[in-house]
């Protein structure tokens, strides 16, 4: 499918910068020059495909489904799916919260929602997607859906009502409203879906930049099997040292993968790998300040160790059975 | 005079749409009483699910989206 760009690499660098096809610093420039290409590309096009099913399926409308329907232990599954296919933006997170809690959606479901939908994301997307292939971009977004289904479950058998701030406590719970109905025409609103998808390529892409520059300079670099000694699968405490080390990295999460890529490339063992990037995306420190607003410190840190604890099962299972 | 509030904890998105809002007042030279809502709580006394939200009136006009020109036209007059 990128053959193309392959082509124009390599005319761009080993034949008009007149590089050496077997030099270090030939081949990083080449695998930069493709790499960045392509990641921006895969980014517009799951925006631009996300921004569409988010025009289908509104948030508001979202909500509704979720509190209507009796699905008998799948509307975890459901809220998890969902999630995963809305446009994530940390800061609606709060909003979201609040309005699914007083649209009278147990908080455990609400949880499961807002567990996957920064997990699954469209800037993680397009870069598994660029760097390690649809298989495991499939397994990075299964294993999402799985930890926010999960999570849900678990955090719905503590009694997590009374750990909510006192003034969410105090709102009603409403009748289902006609709230985010958009009336404009469908132009107008593709027009949008365009708008929203350039600014999230726009917002991420000096990141990417960045994250490939690193990349490239240690494809060329470090000796294969370096990573091998210290981070292959035998052992057990890399998967989580790999996610607490992640909770702080969450602004830089588009650099993340192209260096991931390399590590993996030169031995690191890949359920480590995605313990890693989930981590770095669905615990965020912004996002805990931001949801300290609405939850007690004591929710927020049993909603942390619960995802991270879902998280670190998944690594090792991923480890164990690669 | 209109009541203009724009609703926002103070993302990117949520400090274009206060720009946008001010800018359209000038160009059209509406006089509109507008107002930037940071706090939370504030906030959700609206029933909104995404911010930034745009509220005429006391009515939620637009949620979750940089608005457009004729968007703010339609939600303001």
């Amino acid at each position: 499918m990128f053959d193309w760009l392959q082509y124009l690499a390599d005319q761009l660098v080993y034949r008009l910068l007149g590089l050496d096809a077997e030099s270090h610093l030939g081949q990083a420039l080449n695998f930069f020059f493709y790499d960045v290409v392509k990641v921006l590309i895969l980014l517009l096009g799951i925006s631009l495909l996300m921004g569409v099913v988010h025009l289908f399926f509104p948030i508001g409308r979202i909500r509704d489904f979720l509190r209507r329907r009796k699905l008998y232990g799948a509307e975890f599954l459901m809220a998890s799916l969902l999630g995963a296919v809305t446009p994530f933006c940390s800061c609606s997170s709060v909003p979201l919260f609040v309005g699914f809690v007083r649209g009278g959606i147990p908080l455990g479901i609400t949880l499961s929602f807002l567990i996957t939908s920064p997990l699954v994301n469209e800037v993680a997307l397009a870069l598994f997607l660029s760097s390690f292939g649809w298989k495991v971009t499939l397994i990075y977004g299964g294993s999402g859906v799985i930890v926010g289904t999960l999570g849900g479950m678990v955090l719905s058998r503590f009694r997590l009502e009374g750990w909510l701030e006192p003034w969410v406590q105090q709102l009603k719970i409403q009748p289902p409203g006609e709230a985010d109905t958009p009336s404009e025409p469908l132009a107008d609103r593709l027009r949008g879906v365009w708008a929203e998808a350039l600014a999230v390529v726009k917002k991420v892409w000096l990141y990417v930049v960045i994250g490939i520059g690193i990349g490239a300079a240690m494809h060329g670099y470090v000796p294969d099997d370096f990573f091998a000694q210290y981070l292959s699968a035998d052992r057990w405490w890399t998967v989580p040292l790999a996610v607490v080390l992640a909770v702080p990295l969450y602004a830089n999460a588009a650099a993340i993968v192209p260096v991931i890529q390399v590590f993996v490339q030169k031995g690191m063992a890949l359920g480590t790998a995605l313990a890693f990037m989930m981590s770095t995306v669905g615990l965020s420190t912004p996002e805990g300040i931001l949801l300290k607003k609405v939850m007690s410190l004591r929710l927020i840190l049993l909603y942390f160790g619960v995802v991270a604890f879902m998280i670190i099962l998944l690594g090792f299972f991923f480890n164990w059975l690669l | 005079m209109k009541s203009v509030k724009i609703l926002g904890p103070g993302c990117p998105k949520c400090k274009r749409m206060e720009a946008l809002v001010r800018e359209y007042a000038a160009k059209t030279g509406l006089e509109l009483d507008i107002e930037k809502v940071e706090d939370m709580e504030r906030i959700m006394q609206y029933d909104i699910l995404r911010t930034p939200a745009l509220v005429v009136d006391g009515e939620v006009k637009l949620s979750g989206v940089v608005p457009t020109e004729n968007q703010l036209k339609e939600a303001i007059g």
